[in-house]
């Protein structure tokens, strides 16, 4: 693309430049830059300057047992991804084999992450946008039942959260072999009946998302997710893609790489033969649709825009909205089939070798890969966050969907630019201690 | 009520610096009390939530995040000046967060460990507290904050009285809840003794011991607890592991590191290159 000069220099005749200098109502911090010659996207890139925290390294010397505290800290929105992906990891090195009520409630943990980390992005980052409002606090001022529903729904998953690991941010329950301590049947008992009203919640959010116009788009892009035989895919399954790849959890490396883009020193992860994928709930609910809970494929079914959500990345609002409800049904069954299990975990003895695995976050597939030594301590790790996997697609779809907002008022285009990144709930906390920075090309004119 | 009803609106502001957006969250998880607050507080910013943007004035001024960049250490000192209150949440903010054990290392190191080019990662050599950079009017601790601690400070704030938070060791708490001691029936190492409460003592509760993530509290005796450690053959590394987390930047804490030589995966095991005193 070789445009630095032209970005430093200001844009030339013809050419006209996007900036939204800061990224709001996602997670951390980011910026866009989109450049447009005669018509044509020359360039869209998401830039991130959010600090960095160095997590790969901070893990270093660590147990198995630090890590899984450790990489919480990555997100505070998705911090069981996090542990989850660690967990089994490092129990795949050590060949524990955990009971399955212990297997259950790691879904029903993660049903709780899904659950309000969705609402959280469906209502009071995503919403706004659909209904013409700066935030969900503005939109409540006239649509305060909507805004209560989902303060309702993210409240639900919280509460799952708390009773599983103690706090919603950052639990602390989750060790290998299973957990420091399970709950008896009767704790669950509250949350239990909460999710009676949130089934129905839900219900209602996939009807009332899926009559929202979205802006038009028709991209479809090569989608990558987990995929188990028997389940909804969250902790375990075969990393599978749009274009035939099949790998066991572990093996990530084998068909994606991080790679330098040209134009950007950004690392962006690419398959192998340099294309960009796109993660998250569009590619789940697309690659893992005969696995959704009977619940939510009806209501998936009854919004009749199944293909329309494979083409149009704003449509990632219903795909997010029937895992809500996937992940409150879900929930409630996990609980009606729980017994308490006699020990809370089985024991275990650390190995040397390497402990890999893929979950799904509620952004996407989240990969983490540790070096282990004798002594059970990390000696090199790799994490691999969905939104650094997502960023090419981000800005493939930026490129695909700029042509149709050039006629709009500058503030307006660049609102839509926004909203089309949002649709992906990125989480710039969680990339950035992969992603390059570009301080030093952050011209003063990109800053503002 | 009409008193308080009739007070102007404050503005508020609430801003990241490095950090995981997590004590932000909790924010946003008073779920219960959300609207209320918006009637109440002028949020103006806070740009995780709201496209709605503003340079201040602040009547309070909630920071996440630790000074990790020459970015952030200047904005916070700009900050600062438009802020009448600046109250720090989180361990981040508050004591430089798990990113500080970095301060231990070389900086280098670090960034070619995680970044094919570390020349274009521009970080400060090290991640600290706001509290190194200017002066701070109040600090929640946790990692994250409490959400009860976080409402009181609301609270305070808006009816213009101090805010009430308990200072205590995470012992009490315990005892309050009715929470057998972990280290005396289980020979558990906690930190519950030299750590502020704030958690409701949650990982005794939970089985396990604390890891210190309110921070040391007032007068805490960390090197009394230390050599209990010790005393059962665990080792330097393994007492100094256990105060090297998200408070490890504390000076108590701190000190007790050093002196068990540096956090582990920190210091190089034999060749001694600067040892634990890389730190500038």
């Amino acid at each position: 693309m070789g445009a630095t000069d032209g970005i430093l220099t200001g844009a030339p005749a013809g050419e006209r430049e996007f900036n939204v200098p800061y990224v709001t109502r996602v997670e951390g911090e980011g910026s866009l830059v989109l450049r447009v010659r005669d018509g044509e996207v020359t360039e869209a890139r998401l830039k991130i300057f959010e600090a960095p925290r160095y997590f790969e390294r901070l893990v270093v010397g660590r147990t198995g047992d630090e890590v899984i505290d450790i990489v919480a800290r990555i997100c505070g929105i998705c911090p069981i991804a996090y542990q989850m992906t660690a967990v089994h990891a490092f129990e795949d090195a050590y060949q524990v084999e955990v009971p399955p009520v212990i297997r259950a409630l790691r879904r029903l943990l993660y049903c709780g992450e899904t659950i309000q980390s969705h609402a959280l992005h469906v209502y009071l980052l995503h919403a706004p946008d659909y209904l013409g409002y700066p935030s969900a606090l503005a939109m409540a001022q006239d649509h305060r039942a909507v805004v209560e529903q989902g303060l309702a729904l993210k409240k639900v998953g919280n509460q799952l959260i708390s009773v599983l690991g103690g706090r919603p941010v950052h639990p602390i329950s989750v060790r290998i072999g299973g957990f420091s301590r399970v709950p008896w049947r009767r704790d669950l008992d509250a949350v239990r009946a909460a999710l009676d009203d949130a089934v129905a919640w839900s219900q209602a959010t996939v009807r009332l998302v899926a009559s929202w116009d979205p802006p038009a788009l028709e991209h479809p892009q090569p989608l990558v997710a987990l995929h188990h035989p028997a389940e909804y895919p969250y902790n375990d399954g075969r990393i599978v893609s749009s274009d035939g790849i099949d790998l066991a959890p572990g093996d990530w490396g084998d068909a994606f790489e991080e790679q330098h883009v040209e134009g950007t020193n950004a690392l962006h992860a690419r398959t192998h033969d340099g294309k960009v994928y796109l993660l998250g709930p569009t590619a789940r609910v697309t690659l893992d649709a005969d696995q959704l809970h009977p619940l939510a494929a009806e209501a998936l079914e009854a919004t009749g825009l199944r293909d329309a959500i494979r083409t149009n990345i704003h449509r990632s609002i219903v795909a997010r909205s029937v895992e809500l409800l996937h992940a409150c049904a879900e929930a409630r069954d996990l609980i009606d089939g729980y017994r308490s299990p006699r020990e809370p975990r089985v024991p275990f003895t650390p190995r040397a070798g390497v402990a890999a695995w893929s979950t799904e976050a509620p952004r996407g597939l989240l990969h983490h890969r540790y070096e282990v030594d004798d002594q059970g301590c990390v000696t090199h790790a790799r994490i691999v966050p969905p939104t650094s996997q997502n960023q090419g697609a981000i800005e493939a779809d930026l490129a695909a969907f700029a042509p149709s907002v050039l006629d709009l008022p500058d503030h307006e285009a660049v609102h839509r630019l926004e909203m089309l990144i949002r649709a992906y709930d990125p989480c710039i906390s969680c990339a950035t201690h992969f992603l390059d920075l570009r301080i030093v090309d952050d011209g003063a004119e990109e800053r503002i | 009520m009409t008193a308080i009803a009739a007070r102007p609106r404050l503005r508020v502001g609430i801003v990241k610096m490095a950090s995981c957006d997590g004590c932000q969250l909790t924010l946003l998880d008073l779920e219960d009390e959300l609207l209320a607050l918006g009637d109440r507080f002028d949020i103006l910013e806070f740009p995780e939530a709201s496209s709605l943007r503003s340079s201040g004035p602040f009547d309070v001024l909630l920071v996440e995040g630790s000074i990790s960049t020459p970015e952030q250490a200047a904005e916070i000192i700009e900050l600062r000046t438009k802020a009448r209150t600046l109250v720090t949440i989180g361990a981040c903010a508050s004591y430089g967060g798990i990113q500080a054990l970095r301060n231990w290392s070389d900086h280098d190191v670090f960034r070619a460990a995680v970044y094919a080019h570390p020349e274009y990662i521009e970080s400060l050599s090290t991640a600290t507290p706001v509290s190194d950079h200017v002066k701070v009017d109040a600090e929640l601790h946790g990692c994250p904050i409490s959400p009860d601690q976080l409402r009181e400070l609301l609270v305070s704030v808006a009816v213009g009285r101090r805010p009430q938070i308990r200072e205590e060791a995470v012992c009490l708490e315990c005892k309050r809840r009715g929470t057998v001691c972990v280290m005396v029936a289980q020979g558990i190492p906690c930190l519950g003794p030299v750590t502020q409460g704030g958690c409701g003592a949650l990982c005794p509760t939970y089985g396990r011991g604390c890891y210190g993530c309110f921070g040391p509290r007032e007068q805490a005796n960390t090197g009394s607890l230390s050599r209990t450690f010790a005393a059962t053959g665990r080792g330097d590394l393994g007492v100094s592991r256990l105060f090297a987390g998200f408070t490890g930047w504390a000076p108590p804490f701190r000190e007790v590191i050093d002196e068990r030589g540096g956090p582990p995966g920190m210091t190089p095991v034999a060749a001694g290159e600067g040892g634990g005193d890389g730190r500038h």
